[in-house]
């Protein structure tokens, strides 16, 4: 396994030493404590719980203070598992930080988008909306939402109005340019879901590079 | 911005990168592959515009070659810019200096800079 949680701290470029600029976007990766080791004898499967981020006691409730309590480490901001093929690496306390990656990695980046209400057709799936002069008094409705008598009804799935954003993203394939292991930074290009200090998911490309 | 975001620009920035303004005019040499070969080029004219900051700062060089007009725009920042070195200091009223492009002759200059 390669995993880590990490903080999205915003966009600049890099040269390359032939002089190629490349977008990146920096994450703090770390430092990450394990909280909890699964494995398949205990729980049916193995996976590493991990904690990032600093986070006052008092905003925690006490089932979870007692988690952290457990596994004698002081709580964390963000939780998050990732599957491990051999669970007997890790142990509760142990400390990982962005030098989990190597530059060059492929890794797929999960965030949690910018939310942006409740929007119409044309932001939230691209429609091209009706005419704005000529009489036309359809500008930026979504139309004909359907058939007739058959089938009588809207069918599942339709576009319509509705929330967008602020919801679970991954992005798939990027590539790790950078790793500072003592700063715990990741350079990774191009962007990465979600807003400058949101939390970011990292994990080693679930297509293997492919 | 972060201050970890500023560390790692700050690695890319030119040092000299204050030291020419619009309206100068400089000799910039840039590294130029050609195939399997390497060389240095150089092009002089007048500064007509800085913008952005950080290691996105670009400038526009602009020169007049037997009649026509030649503009070049080079990031501050980059690697293959090997060096900025300005040749003659000019005076300019405003940031941008595009209306030199419809000028010939002695206005299509910049007045030098009075150095004390």
């Amino acid at each position: 396994m390669k995993g880590i949680i990490g903080r999205k701290l915003g966009m600049t470029r890099v040269f390359q030493e032939d002089g190629t600029a490349v977008p990146v976007t920096v994450i703090e990766a770390g430092p990450c404590v394990v909280t909890r080791v699964k494995t398949s004898e205990s729980d049916g499967y193995s996976a590493v719980q991990l904690g990032f981020g600093e986070v006052r006691r008092k905003s925690l409730t006490k089932p979870v203070l007692g988690q952290y309590k457990k596994a004698g480490v002081t709580p964390r901001r963000k939780l998050s598992e990732f599957r491990v093929d051999d669970p007997g690496e890790y142990e509760v306390g142990q400390e990982l930080g962005a030098d989990v990656f190597e530059p060059g990695d492929v890794v797929d980046v999960t965030g949690w988008s910018k939310g942006r209400g409740f929007q119409g057709v044309i932001k939230r799936h691209g429609f091209s909306g009706g005419r704005k002069t000529h009489g036309s008094r359809s500008h930026r409705v979504p139309g004909s939402i359907g058939q007739s008598a058959t089938p009588a009804r809207v069918w599942k799935g339709r576009k319509l109005p509705g929330q967008m954003g602020n919801e679970r993203v991954t992005l798939k394939r990027l590539s790790v340019v950078e790793v500072d292991g003592d700063k715990n930074l990741l350079l990774i290009r191009g962007a990465v879901p979600g807003s400058t200090n949101g939390f970011v998911l990292v994990n080693l490309s679930s297509t293997g590079g492919q | 911005m972060n201050e970890k975001v500023k560390e790692i620009e700050q690695r890319f920035l030119r040092d000299e990168a204050a030291d020419f303004s619009i309206g100068d005019t400089v000799r910039v040499h840039v590294r130029i592959r050609e195939g399997e070969k390497e060389r240095t080029q150089a092009f002089e004219g007048t500064v007509l515009a800085r913008q952005g900051n950080g290691p996105n700062e670009t400038f526009t060089v602009r020169r007049v070659t037997s009649g026509i007009g030649v503009e070049r725009i080079f990031p501050v920042s980059s690697p293959n810019v090997q060096s900025i070195v300005v040749t003659r200091r000019g005076k300019a009223r405003r940031a941008k200096l595009y209306y030199l492009r419809k000028r010939t002759g002695k206005s299509a200059k910049t007045k030098a800079k009075d150095i004390q």
